[in-house]
């Protein structure tokens, strides 16, 4: 079977790599595959950073231009993905920072918070709880509980448990030290758990 | 082990990166520890609900449109 899917081998190339060297090499379609196999991360990632819409479509199209023309500065010793990953990070926070004119905005702040203690809250949640609620609902709620995590847990949960990077990806894409990734996304996923019971909990009457 | 010890481990349960032996004791005191049991359980679904649904959706014309524009400008050398 293919294992495209797995980490390459030392030897194997990743698929990006070829159409990276292409598009170096001035073909704009190469370029083209890249941008629609990784617009929606890209344009999902900004959304979570910025939280603005307008902001989000404007780093997609900055993200892209930028990693165009630095892709000279390409080493192909870390995957195109997260390298990716890494500029539209950037600027998504320097989108931040403009729109909030004289606050710093930074994600290695580290927040104090209890919250990634043993949770307080033992309420089990319905068997599938998703299904009382209608896909606008849901998108919703989801929307409404990530939004209100610190921005520090809140990046490092989106990297590395919905675009899927590693954890020492993660950790090298934000300029943060593995433990600081490994303790903010035990925090922001209890907290997240914790904030969805409200929702998810199991209800009187519900079957076991 | 403590519920502290367990929730300190939490992710590397989940994430499946826990020596046999440290996996044995985190079963041992999940047997006997309804709290970390649903903590477990519902910190996995959080996970898997995030995954599994989209949130910021892109739809088709805007993507079309952002592309147009991005794709313009790069055949024009950016």
């Amino acid at each position: 079977m293919s294992t495209i899917q797995t980490i390459a081998g030392e030897n194997e190339q990743h698929p990006d790599v070829a159409l990276v060297e292409r598009a170096r090499a001035g073909d704009v379609s190469a370029y083209d595959t890249l941008v629609r196999k990784y617009d929606r991360q890209v344009f999902r990632i900004a959304q979570h950073i910025t939280q603005n819409r307008e902001d989000a479509e404007d780093v997609m199209q900055d993200a892209f231009l930028k990693a165009y023309e630095k892709l000279e500065q390409f080493q192909g010793n870390s995957k195109f993905y997260t390298w990716l990953v890494r500029i539209a990070v950037n600027e998504s926070l320097m989108r931040l920072r403009k729109r909030r004119t004289g606050k710093m905005v930074s994600i290695d702040e580290d927040v104090e918070t209890d919250e990634g203690s043993v949770p307080r809250d033992l309420a089990d949640w319905s068997p599938d709880p998703e299904q009382n609620y209608n896909q606008s609902e849901l998108a919703e709620i989801l929307r409404k509980t990530i939004q209100g995590l610190p921005q520090g847990f809140r990046i490092v949960f989106v990297l590395r448990d919905v675009e899927g990077l590693s954890t020492e990806e993660t950790a090298e894409t934000l300029g943060l030290s593995i433990p600081a990734v490994k303790s903010r996304l035990l925090r922001a996923r209890l907290q997240l758990r914790e904030r969805l019971s409200r929702y998810f909990r199991r209800k009187k009457g519900d079957e076991k | 082990m403590t519920c502290s010890e367990f929730i300190a481990l939490l992710d590397d349960l989940i994430d499946d990166s826990v020596s046999p032996e440290i996996r044995a004791d985190l079963q041992n005191h999940l047997q006997g520890c309804e709290h970390c049991e649903v903590t477990l359980n519902t910190t996995r679904k959080t996970i898997e609900i995030y995954r599994s649904h989209e949130i910021y959706d892109l739809p088709s014309n805007l993507r079309e449109r952002l592309h147009a524009a991005i794709m313009a400008r790069c055949k024009k050398g950016c």
